[in-house]
């Protein structure tokens, strides 16, 4: 039995490995892009517009509505990062309903590139907003005592995301596999659609974490500050 | 369970390559198309708020205008009230001097026509009863009525009373004017001769007389001059009828109408 779908390699070249889960994803990439260009298409702008727009329209501005509610007041900044994160993982988890797919997100290396993906936009963001010193200064904060400790949050949140995901859809998938083996029809079914839900909660943890910790970053000294006045009187 | 570091930086690249294109054909216009529908929308609203003023504005000035016609009918209404109240008073004081000018000339001409009735009435009844006594005193004494009014206006003058006689007397004599005699009907020479003789043994003396024939006399003959009046006709006779009559009508409509007026009470 094979644990990730790293491990089924289509074609393989020194260090360069075609395995199923870079297909796979290529596949979701696929189907994401062609789906938004062929509902873009035909963009209304009038109040009567097609189901699909109005689809469409709903998860982005809930998208937008969500990392709002976090404390990014610009969302239109983020949304490409995060919804995307939301999407990928949403859509790769829900495949799950079709039989013998493999989400790439059951690879620890796809969570682990997303987990990265969010470690690297957390400083990117932080920087964008109050330049290197401003960021790196946060990491100084409430005390320089504090630096290790932050660093190490730092590390092990990223790896708390990757292993929280993978672990989380890997499980799921190996219990409908093992279930499949040795119980009746009826009953992986339900398993499945339990693992729909598990999916998209876990694409929507996935996606609300990253916009945290992004927002922390964002969020400057004095802003801090502030929100600790508040906390303390 | 191992991470391919190849499959790792593929992913990372993959997932950035997805943010990108995903961006490019989804969250941007999706998002320009959301602005702009609510950007359509704000401007949908704001127009009809503005549509909404401008129609709230146009209904005050259409309130005051009706306040103000309002007002102006109830004023006009009250003016055209009082107004026919006038009028109404004037036509009503017009007819009632209308009505009354009418009932006047109504009582006249009642009066006037009642009047006239009844003289034609005296005229035929006097008529009539002429006719009836010419007609009785032919067949009773087969006697002319011309004949017998002579013999009883001759009769007449004798009988008279020494007073009548006397009245007769001063008249007569102290007239120097002819004496006329009216008759109803043409007296013939031995009727006038004996006229004038019973005058001439009554004045003792010798007159002249004057003859004349007045229908309306009724079978009658009247003796006149300036001041006196003596006569005999049919006409006292029915003078005298028609006293009692409307003696006897009074007499009869009195309790008549005594008990109208008890009753009425």
């Amino acid at each position: 039995m094979e644990l990730s779908p790293d491990q089924t390699i289509f074609w393989e070249y020194g260090f360069i490995t075609i395995n199923l889960t870079l297909v796979t994803t290529w596949g979701i990439m696929l189907l994401l892009i062609v789906s938004a260009k062929l509902i873009t298409r035909k963009l209304k702008t009038n109040i009567k517009i097609s189901r699909w727009q109005c689809f469409l329209e709903m998860i982005v501005t809930g998208i937008n509505q969500q990392i709002k509610e976090v404390g990014l007041n610009k969302p239109e900044e983020y949304i490409g990062f995060i919804g995307t994160l939301f999407l990928f993982i949403g859509v790769s988890n829900i495949g799950i309903i079709f039989p013998g797919y493999t989400p790439p997100t059951a690879s620890l290396s796809t969570t682990a590139a997303l987990a990265l993906c969010v470690f690297l936009a957390v400083p990117f963001y932080g920087i964008g907003k109050h330049g290197v010193l401003g960021y790196l200064k946060s990491f100084l904060q409430p005390t320089w005592i504090m630096l290790p400790f932050n660093l190490i949050g730092e590390v092990s949140r990223t790896l708390a995301l990757a292993v929280r995901l993978f672990g989380n859809v890997m499980s799921g998938g190996m219990i409908i596999a093992i279930l499949l083996s040795i119980s009746p029809f009826i009953f992986p079914v339900v398993m499945n659609l339990l693992g729909l839900l598990t999916g998209t909660v876990q694409a929507y943890i996935f996606s609300i974490l990253a916009t945290v910790y992004i927002a922390a970053a964002v969020r400057s000294g004095k802003e801090k500050n502030k929100t600790k006045e508040i906390i303390t009187s | 369970m191992k991470i391919d570091w190849f499959t790792v930086i593929a992913q990372v690249l993959n997932f950035l390559i997805l943010v990108w294109l995903l961006k490019k054909f989804l969250y941007k216009p999706i998002l320009n198309a959301v602005n702009e529908r609510e950007k359509k929308i704000n401007d949908e609203l704001r127009e009809a708020d503005a549509q909404k003023a401008a129609a709230e504005k146009e209904q005050d000035t259409f309130k005051n205008k009706n306040a103000d016609f309002e007002s102006k009918k109830s004023a006009l209404l009250d003016k055209a009230l009082a107004d026919a109240n006038i009028e109404k008073r004037q036509l009503i004081t017009a007819a009632r001097a209308a009505a009354k000018a009418i009932g006047s000339n109504m009582v006249k001409a009642f009066k006037k026509q009642q009047a006239q009735d009844k003289k034609e009435f005296t005229q035929n009844t006097q008529e009539q009863v002429f006719i009836i006594t010419r007609k009785a005193l032919k067949d009773i004494a087969s006697v002319s009525i011309e004949k017998q009014t002579t013999v009883t206006f001759i009769k007449h003058l004798k009988v008279l009373s020494t007073k009548e006689k006397q009245e007769f007397l001063d008249a007569f004599k102290t007239n120097e004017n002819a004496i006329l005699v009216k008759s109803a009907f043409n007296l013939i020479a031995k009727q006038k001769k004996e006229i004038t003789d019973a005058i001439n043994e009554l004045l003792n003396s010798k007159i002249v007389l004057q003859f004349k024939t007045v229908p309306e006399l009724i079978s009658g003959i009247e003796l006149s001059t300036d001041g006196y009046k003596m006569a005999w006709s049919f006409s006292e006779y029915l003078n005298a009828l028609q006293k009692k009559i409307s003696t006897e009508i009074k007499e009869k409509d009195l309790p008549q109408t005594e008990k109208t007026t008890h009753a009425s009470t």
